[in-house]
């Protein structure tokens, strides 16, 4: 079990939980941020903050902020 | 002032309930889900703007005119994930759809756009929409391309599933749409509100159990998801790649200035005369006498004095038009989130605040994009301090007028530019820590994170772009307008009682003398005090009151407006002046604009007070430092 702002770019990792305010974990898990969704790191914007992650067919950005609070359990890239 | 300048919120009207009949269509749909393009295709130009009573969300409705209904009122509701009140959107969109929104009818049918492209995640939001019961028709848009991409899906199973009719539909290509029409035609004979019990739906409010019933819906329905496209990828390698994507960035900020600036410039300039010559013509036909100079040198003049910046803020919009449509602006935010950050904000803010260096007021408009509304106030608050292009005129005389010509680094950088460079850097800094201030006080962010959705690129279509800035420029022109035509008229007024008095005899002559005593530590006379009072309307406008002014002057009469100035001001005064306006709230349009997008008038009071007293302060400082150690 690791945050998903530890991931580097490329891992693949399955969300686990999120331990964010239940407004904005609500907020996150509307736009695909549920557990059990696979979820890419893209890549990072050229300051090396925020980060682009691919869930659900859709490409997401999350500061480091809020990334560390979201629970993942990285899983080998299989694609 | 007050009365004639409401900008009130303007109630729908609707024919009167025939039993049975349908008479209003709201329109939901996710972000991205191509729903404003649907609208546009659906009501045509046609259509109305204003702001929901309350909040500061914009409400755009229209006539079905695009499918031969223009009996029925389109109700085109914000973006939206879910239906949970998370968002000031969402919320608006809730009391819509149950019908509790003062001045809007409750919709009697639901138009429901969904993303083809990304069917499987787009479906959670038909959950609580189906769930209110109303009938529904749900529109699988950009199915050409999904189909072109090797996606699938079977919309009879899929009418089957959610038990209301499914269409395929694209928006851009304009195709579909006759099964909107047949739609409504059939429920406008028999409506009949659809027993929403026999659904098996999920737990309302619950994103995982939305998840899951739209994953087991499109598997069901044997839904395909399309190869993405390769595009957005392969494009952003290179548009946010580490050093070529901030160089790139760099190359389009300096590409939509340059245009700004040396098209739009003198696009404004050619306005500029053009207005003048309608004035001078309708002024020789009506002949000399009050009611000429009330509409000519009183409304004309002071409407021209707005106007001509016309053509530099469609410019601005076609371009922040071009930067969202393009799906740039996100990348743009995201490449610059990490340097707003530093300031309390998030990289949605810096587009717009670029835009405040032409104008203020489609930066304003353009803060939309930012969700925070904390974010979104704290930049609207800040915007009017960039150096917008009004301040100019006022920068080049006052400089000309009293800053040599000395060279400080060769001849290229001389004191002349060392100084406008300054004022430039001044309202920068400004802004800079009037945003710190306000995240820091009163804005103070509550723990809501920056989450930002890089949207597949497209390209922009002429149609859609078209729309926005007509869209955009009729906002303005209605939000400016009607405030801009109040101040002139009074400010006529002001300047013409007693009758036959000429401008230093007026009351607004007296004013100006009787405020002399307020604005001397700053080294400005009463000539001066005059023309800030006029500027209120457009800060441009100080240049054509002092010209009246030492004009009318029989001491000054003979020389330039430069000469005459130097001859009544210090080089300390000057200066005072110029950071006067770096720094004060001189706009008219700026303050309609911040009240629109505010919904209320206590933003643009406080930003009013807050700069003014910034300025007097500013210039009181510059006036006594350069008084007291220059020369």
């Amino acid at each position: 079990m690791s945050a998903l702002s530890e991931l580097g770019i490329g891992k693949m990792a399955i969300v686990e939980a999120l331990d964010l305010p239940e407004e904005v974990g609500h907020h996150l898990m509307h736009m695909g941020f549920v557990p059990e969704a696979r979820v890419i790191v893209i890549r990072r914007a050229p300051a090396g903050d925020p980060t682009v992650y691919y869930i659900d067919g859709f490409e997401i950005a999350l500061r480091r902020e809020t990334a560390c609070s979201i629970r993942v359990r990285p899983v080998e890239d299989d694609h | 002032m007050s009365d004639c300048c409401n900008t009130a919120t303007v109630d729908i009207k609707v024919e009167p309930r025939a039993p049975g009949k349908i008479r209003t269509v709201a329109l939901v749909g996710p972000p991205n889900s191509g729903k404003s393009t649907l609208f546009n295709r659906l009501t045509g130009l046609r259509q109305k703007v204003a702001n929901y009573p309350g909040v500061t969300v914009e409400q755009h409705f229209g006539k079905l005119n695009g499918i031969g209904r223009s009996d029925l009122t389109l109700i085109d509701l914000p973006g939206i994930y879910s239906l949970d009140t998370y968002s000031e959107d969402a919320r608006v969109a809730v009391s819509v759809l149950h019908g509790e929104m003062p001045g809007t009818p409750a919709p009697d049918a639901v138009l429901l756009v969904l993303d083809s492209l990304h069917l499987r995640r787009q479906l959670t939001l038909a959950a609580p929409i189906l769930s209110l019961g109303l009938p529904t028709l749900v529109l699988l848009n950009m199915s050409d391309l999904m189909e072109i991409r090797g996606g699938e899906v079977d919309t009879l199973a899929l009418a089957r599933e959610l038990g209301v009719p499914v269409a395929k539909i694209s928006a851009t290509r304009g195709t579909g749409l006759d099964a909107i029409a047949h739609f409504l035609d059939r429920k406008s004979e028999t409506f009949q509100p659809r027993p929403a019990a026999k659904l098996e739906l999920p737990v309302v409010g619950n994103a995982r159990s939305y998840r899951q019933w739209a994953t087991g819906i499109s598997t069901r329905t044997k839904y395909k998801a399309p190869i993405s496209s390769e595009w957005t990828r392969k494009l952003d390698r290179v548009l946010l790649h580490r050093i070529v994507g901030p160089l790139l960035f760099i190359a389009v900020v300096i590409g939509v200035f340059q245009v700004v600036f040396s098209i739009g410039q003198p696009l404004s300039n050619a306005f500029g005369d053009f207005l003048n010559s309608i004035g001078g013509k309708v002024g020789a036909y009506l002949g000399h006498g009050w009611f000429e100079s009330l509409l000519i040198d009183g409304i004309w003049k002071g409407v021209a004095s707005v106007l001509v910046f016309l053509p530099q803020i469609l410019l601005l919009f076609l371009f922040i038009g071009v930067l969202e449509d393009s799906g740039y602006l996100a990348r743009a935010a995201l490449i610059a989130d990490r340097v707003m950050r530093a300031i309390g904000l998030n990289g949605k803010a810096f587009i717009p605040l670029l835009s405040a260096y032409a104008c203020a007021v489609p930066a304003i408009m353009a803060t939309r994009t930012i969700e925070n509304k904390r974010d979104r106030f704290a930049t609207i608050l800040v915007a009017p301090f960039m150096t917008c292009s009004a301040r100019l005129p006022v920068y080049l005389l006052m400089i000309a007028a009293f800053v040599p010509n000395k060279p400080l680094i060769g001849e290229f950088f001389g004191l002349r530019a060392a100084v406008m460079l300054s004022l430039y850097l001044m309202g920068f800094l400004a802004a800079l820590g009037t945003a710190r201030l306000l995240k820091s006080s009163i804005l103070k962010a509550a723990s809501a994170p920056f989450i930002l959705e890089l949207p597949q690129y497209r390209l922009p279509t002429v149609r859609s772009l078209g729309l926005r800035v007509i869209d955009r420029g009729k906002v303005f022109l209605k939000q400016a307008g009607t405030i801009i035509l109040c101040v002139t008229i009074a400010l006529w007024i002001l300047s013409h009682i007693p009758f036959h008095a000429d401008l230093p005899d007026s009351v607004i002559g007296h004013v100006g003398r009787w405020v002399e005593p307020v604005i001397h530590p700053l080294g400005f006379n009463w000539k001066i005090g005059i023309g800030l009072l006029s500027s209120i309307i457009a800060r441009e406008v100080i240049v054509g009151t002092l010209g009246t002014l030492y004009g009318a002057d029989p001491e000054t009469q003979s020389l330039g407006l430069q000469a005459a100035l130097r001859h009544d001001l210090t080089l300390g005064g000057a200066m005072a002046l110029v950071v006067f306006f770096a720094f004060a709230m001189q706009c008219t349009s700026t303050l309609a604009v911040v009240r629109r997008e505010t919904n209320s008038w206590k933003w643009p009071a406080l930003q009013f007070a807050y700069m003014s007293v910034l300025a007097y302060t500013a210039a009181l400082a510059v006036n006594q430092i350069i008084t007291h150690f220059v020369h």
